[in-house]
């Protein structure tokens, strides 16, 4: 589904990810860990499309095809998402009014039709149950004044809206209390099928109770430098990220 | 000859065709003399610093339209906030016309500058009112020199007014250029309220200049709702002067939306006459290519617990110019005046210009008064964050100006014009936008 090779980018002439490889298969979740600075929230905005990062060299193919020159929402269309580690607040525009545009956009660039009113209040109310979201809270606007557990939240509510194939999930724990954590955790399970695949980026083990790798991959210097069963992950929460910059270093 | 020197020149010839005994004569003739003296302004005057009038002011226009032209409805339903009853006072080149209009004497006037100005049951409110807002700033004069025709409003008091009064201004093109100068007078007795909507539409290529005055009395607790839709062709210029006095409790609101036309000044001037006065001053400008759009105010704060709101909201592309001069004077004895002041910009090209300047004078030391003015890009990140939920460039460019502009949006309070003007910043930005805001 998703292939990285020897992916480089770098913002304003700075060289960040030098040389990445990974690839995604359907029904796979991967975790990409790291210590800070390591690039990867980089990655995770390349892959979507920010345009302030530049890719220097390497490619991405994305159900075969090349898309690091396509734009942001071009790789919306094809069933990217990216679940922002700061979501960003947009006065002015309700959530509902959000995603009906965001749904009615895809599905333009798709050759659909719009979706009918109906169907899309009936998804709107099934989806924010699934997760635990107050309907008064939709009606406001997007992100405003959200609680850093609300936002996330509501990045999950538009990951289940948009039914992505790829979701690659930045930092989503972040800002979590443990039964908000649990809520966002059963939304992504909840979604999760043989013929998507989801990226969780993260800096601690805990979310990863919940949504449980087939692979973890460790990031440093914008390298991925190790990759392992999801082990790994409990190893890197018990001993850091000291041993690993040895390792490389070594 | 220039144009001055035209209009100077055509004064005796026009006063010759109105009615020499009438009150207004005096008020004329005064005037004149103060635009011979004065002028136009130039860049030289500090309140025309950064609007310049000699491009529209080199044209040569007839300044008095020289016969009536007709137009059928169908031509200029468009135009109109059609879909909700209203009365309407209609203008094609200046002049009345009857078949277009609506108007109504049956408890409320809702009629003729004109009628008002000879008739003697007029009379009173005339002398009253006629030119006693105004300044006496040289356009304002010379519109009073050549005052004659426009809308008159009188809502005496215990009165609401259920339909909205649409004031329409159109110019065929009949004549190579032409120049109008509309003159209103709206009188609004205690605990009476009135709605009205104005524009100055162009149906033509030729150049129209529009040097309009309009009057309005709020009296004790009487409430006004004023908008202005300024959406007209890229070769007509409007010079609106608006004057508005209230008096104790009254409250009144102007809505400026300021999409274009050739150069675009409002001078809007508030004075507060009393007591618990709330005066409220928006607008929304989207403007491109090579428009002008200034916005003059002046909040007038002169007795005490007044408190007044401005909410300006500009978006300019390609090389258009916009200006923003706002003053709030606040006297000695305007204690516990409130007024806040807020104007903010988004420049979408690199050759786009915006000149904002709040001015505060305050006299009085118990008051609460705020100014803030922004000049910005589009937020790159919320861009990102859009698109990469699918929605288009354009549209999630469309998206966040209409959400910058929303909240002015929200104090009108006609329906149907709230999605007309809706429609028309669509339109303007290019998209269709999906959902009202």
């Amino acid at each position: 589904m998703l292939k990285i090779n020897n992916l480089h980018a770098s913002v304003e002439d700075k060289s960040i990810l030098k040389g990445i490889n990974l690839e995604v298969k359907p029904g796979e979740v991967h975790a990409i860990m790291g210590p800070n600075g390591s690039g990867k929230s980089t990655l995770a905005s390349v892959i979507a499309g920010r345009e302030d990062y530049e890719v220097t060299d390497g490619n991405i193919v994305f159900d075969g095809e090349d898309i690091e020159e396509l734009a942001a929402e071009e790789r919306a269309h094809k069933g990217v998402f990216l679940s922002f580690q700061y979501p960003v607040e947009i006065p002015g525009v309700s959530v509902t009014n959000f995603m009906k545009t965001a749904i009615n956009e895809s599905r333009k660039a798709r050759g659909l039709e719009e979706m009918p009113a109906k169907d899309m209040l009936k998804l709107i109310r099934e989806k924010s149950e699934m997760l635990e979201i107050d309907r008064k809270f939709l009606s406001r606007s997007l992100n405003e004044g959200f609680s850093g557990g609300e936002k996330k939240r509501n990045e999950i509510f538009q990951m289940a809206m948009l039914e992505p194939k790829l979701a690659i999930l930045d930092e989503t724990d972040s800002g979590l209390d443990i039964d908000a954590l649990r809520i966002v955790a059963n939304g992504v399970n909840k979604l999760k099928s043989k013929d998507n695949a989801v990226v969780v980026i993260t800096h601690y083990q805990r979310l990863l109770d919940y949504i449980v790798p087939d692979f973890v991959h460790v990031l440093h210097n914008g390298k991925i430098v190790k990759s392992g069963p999801k082990e790994l992950a409990h190893e890197l929460e018990e001993k850091g990220y000291d041993w690993i910059k040895e390792e490389v270093g070594a | 000859m220039d144009l001055k020197e035209k209009l100077v020149s055509s004064f005796l010839a026009f006063e010759n065709k109105v009615d020499l005994d009438a009150y207004a004569h005096d008020v004329r003739s005064e005037a004149i003399k103060i635009f011979e003296q004065k002028g136009f302004p130039s860049k030289r005057d500090e309140a025309w610093k950064y609007t310049s009038l000699n491009s529209v002011l080199k044209e040569d226009y007839s300044v008095f339209p020289k016969q009536e032209n007709a137009l059928e409805y169908h031509q200029v339903k468009h135009y109109l906030i059609h879909d909700i009853d209203t009365y309407k006072i209609i203008f094609i080149d200046g002049k009345y016309s009857s078949h277009l209009s609506e108007t109504t004497h049956e408890g409320i006037d809702v009629c003729l500058m004109s009628a008002a100005l000879s008739k003697p049951k007029y009379q009173l409110i005339i002398e009253n009112y006629f030119n006693k807002a105004a300044e006496q700033d040289s356009l304002s004069a010379l519109n009073t020199a050549f005052s004659q025709e426009g809308a008159y409003i009188h809502i005496p008091k215990n009165k609401i007014v259920e339909k909205p009064i649409q004031i329409i201004h159109f110019s065929t093109g009949d004549e190579s250029a032409i120049m109008l100068q509309p003159r209103n007078l709206i009188v609004v007795d205690e605990n009476s309220h009135v709605q009205i909507i104005e524009r100055h539409q162009s149906l033509t290529d030729n150049p129209v200049l529009t040097n309009s005055v309009t009057e309005i009395f709020t009296n004790k607790r009487a409430i006004v709702d004023y908008y202005k839709i300024q959406n007209d062709k890229e070769t007509a210029s409007l010079i609106d002067n608006t004057f508005i006095k209230q008096k104790r409790e009254s409250i009144a609101s102007v809505h400026t939306f300021a999409f274009g036309g050739k150069l675009t000044r409002n001078n809007l001037n508030f004075y507060q006459n009393g007591e618990r006065i709330d005066s409220t001053l928006k607008g929304i400008t989207i403007i491109g290519n090579k428009q002008h759009v200034d916005h003059n105010t002046l909040v007038h704060h002169i007795e005490p617990n007044c408190e007044s709101h401005q909410d300006y909201k500009g978006i300019f592309g390609d090389r258009a110019t916009g200006v923003f001069n706002g003053k709030v004077v606040v006297e000695k004895e305007a204690q516990k005046t409130n007024a806040f002041q807020a104007n903010n910009n988004i420049l979408v090209s690199d050759k786009a210009t915006i000149n904002t300047k709040p001015q505060l004078e305050i006299f009085a030391d118990d008051v609460k008064c705020s100014h803030g003015c922004t000049i910005g890009q589009l937020d790159e990140s919320a861009m990102f964050y859009m698109r990469s939920r699918g929605i288009p460039e354009k549209e999630a460019r469309a998206l966040l100006m209409f959400a910058f502009s929303n909240n002015v949006l929200e104090s009108v309070k006609i329906p149907q014009l709230k999605q007309r003007i809706t429609k028309i910043i669509a339109k303007k930005l290019g998209v269709n936008i999906g959902f009202d805001l």
